[in-house]
């Protein structure tokens, strides 16, 4: 059945801060829809306005064929009739009920014994919350929100109160769950290895309202504004201005280098965004064929984290490339050697100078 | 010892509670979860028995229950009788009395329970009513307990409000308070000595009581 979430939401919360959140969400292509953002953005706000725990000032919220808010008719379905299941960060399992109660309290005993099986929580069924880990109160708490047949899941940063050597690994296990499920979900989260891991579609929060929503990989790859660039963690936004655009190509002045990027309409003052593991480190730069992007500088820094390393560059701007250990090693970098960094002209997105927006 | 007081008194105080836990739950509810802005005022109007001398909320009792008054004319044209020195009209002077007792304890037990067990609950479609028999009550019980115990202690020991509102009538409304006085003022030093001892005892095993449940002594529902 084709459906959308439509939501448009509007409050001025008593600190100042004011949310305007519009989102339109096809169900249907995106089973589990990230909402990404900073902390204080007003995830959880908007949340909350969808599950009818919060009302907004103004704006409505339609669901499928449902009018779930409208604040000029004065429409507004309670949680109840919403049938949102709700995922609290701390997972809100009744510590007065065991797992087997808890997955039974809206449900009847043949859905809720199925998905006690299902989720694997047959062992742990006669035990208090409190007395088993993090990721099976997590797994209780979504068996306890599907055991209520809900017609939509929406989940609060699901994976923050969990250790993080276990973070990943559960990550992948609730988008099965999740898919397994078949209940579109919305989670809230602000790690983006959680949102690579956990959505197909991303909708970006800042400052109170969505400023872009589309496939999880493309957000990252094409950040609408510099501000979305930044909150989802381009490590390179460099100050660029498009010299000339020609054959679908565009030229940038960055620093003191000239680079190529794909051509985006883009003209003017621009900030240019590189992922850092879009640009590769090179010791010998007259090897490069001059068809390539380089910009030669010098090493500031080589911070190794785990299996991966980070170089820190000064090209004229400062340059950060993550290239494997291993490739560290072999160059043998050493702080204030000269080296180049090439980049791909398809790794640079450009976004508008925010002075011009 | 006035076994026939203590008996009325121990009826008066059951009865009593058992009709606060009827009352008082639903407006400590109120008081706990609701967003209105004025609700200090019913706060400051549960709470006033705690200061208010019994004879003076005795006497505005005592004037609402009266014949005159439009309540006390409803009370005798429904049963035939009247409230003022009678056992009904201690029954409803005593809840007035001892309301705080268990509004104030179980509106911070209430309080107390994390706001987001609520919150799920309704998320998974359980209604309000049935989140707080579910949910609410059973989190607060230790809370609930502690405001039965008081005001049942409470009603024990009242002896300005029966006064103004009961009078001293063997067996309807003398409680034991009235009867130690009464037994004072006829130099029957012996028999108010053994009726007090005994309600000295009563008073300290129902507060000890009530702290042990506080401080979790015993837990209210079986641990793993």
């Amino acid at each position: 059945m084709a459906g959308e979430l439509i939501c448009h939401c509007r409050k001025r919360m008593s600190s100042g801060f004011e949310i305007d959140a519009r989102l339109r969400i096809a169900l249907d292509d995106a089973p589990v829809t990230v909402l990404f953002g900073p902390s204080g953005s007003g995830k959880t706000t908007l949340l909350r306005f969808l599950a009818g725990l919060d009302r907004a000032a103004a704006g409505e919220i339609r669901f499928r064929e449902q009018l779930w808010f409208d604040a000029g008719r004065g429409v507004n379905w309670p949680p109840q009739q919403r049938r949102a299941g709700y995922l609290f960060q701390e997972y809100a399992l009744f510590p007065h009920l065991t797992v087997e109660e808890n997955v039974e309290f809206a449900a009847t005993r043949e859905v809720a014994q199925k998905l006690l099986d299902d989720f694997g929580l047959r062992p742990m069924a006669q035990s208090k919350p409190r007395a088993i880990s993090g990721g099976q109160q997590q797994r209780v708490a979504l068996a306890r929100a599907l055991a209520a047949q809900p017609a939509l899941l929406l989940l609060d940063e699901p994976l923050s109160a969990l250790d993080a050597g276990t973070r990943t690994r559960m990550s992948y296990e609730l988008r099965r769950l999740l898919l397994a499920s078949g209940v579109p979900s919305i989670v809230v989260t602000h790690d983006r290895r959680e949102a690579i891991a956990l959505g197909d579609w991303m909708a970006v929060m800042v400052e109170g309202a969505i400023r872009q929503i589309g496939p999880v990989r493309e957000v990252f790859r094409r950040p609408a504004d510099l501000q979305v660039a930044e909150s989802v963690g381009v490590e390179n936004l460099l100050p660029a201005e498009v010299l000339s655009r020609e054959h679908g190509l565009a030229t940038l002045q960055v620093g003191g280098a000239r680079i190529q990027c794909v051509d985006s309409g883009e003209a003017g003052p621009v900030f240019a965004c590189i992922r850092a593991e879009e640009v590769a480190v090179t010791r010998d730069a007259a090897q490069v064929s001059s068809a390539r992007n380089r910009m030669e500088g010098s090493v500031r820094a080589v911070i190794l984290e785990g299996a991966l390393a980070r170089v820190e560059l000064d090209c004229g701007v400062p340059l950060v490339a993550v290239i494997t250990a291993q490739s560290a090693a072999d160059l043998d970098l050493r702080e204030g050697e000269r080296v180049a960094a090439v980049i791909k002209a398809t790794s640079v997105h450009l976004v508008t100078h925010p002075l011009l927006q | 010892m006035d076994w026939q007081a203590i008996w009325l008194s121990v009826r008066l105080a059951a009865a009593t509670t058992a009709i606060l836990l009827v009352v008082g739950l639903p407006i400590a509810y109120w008081l706990a979860f609701s967003p209105r802005r004025w609700k200090f005022l019913v706060e400051a109007v549960v709470s006033l028995p705690l200061v208010l001398p019994p004879t003076v909320l005795g006497l505005y009792v005592l004037l609402a229950m009266g014949p005159r008054s439009p309540l006390g004319a409803l009370y005798a044209r429904l049963t035939g009788g009247m409230l003022p020195f009678s056992f009904q009209g201690l029954l409803v002077a005593s809840v007035l009395y001892s309301l705080p007792f268990t509004v104030q304890p179980v509106t911070a037990a209430f309080g107390a329970v994390d706001r987001r067990l609520v919150e799920a609950s309704w998320c998974l479609g359980v209604s309000r009513a049935a989140t707080f028999r579910r949910v609410i009550v059973p989190l607060a019980l230790p809370g609930i307990a502690t405001g039965a115990i008081l005001s049942f202690a409470h009603t024990l020991g009242e002896f300005g409000v029966v006064l103004m509102v009961g009078g001293n009538i063997a067996g309807v409304t003398r409680t034991v308070s009235i009867s130690i006085y009464d037994q004072v003022q006829a130099l029957n030093y012996a028999s108010a000595w053994v009726t007090s001892l005994f309600l000295l005892g009563v008073s300290f095993v129902v507060l000890a009581l009530t702290y042990a449940l506080q401080r979790r002594i015993w837990t209210v529902w079986p641990a793993n």
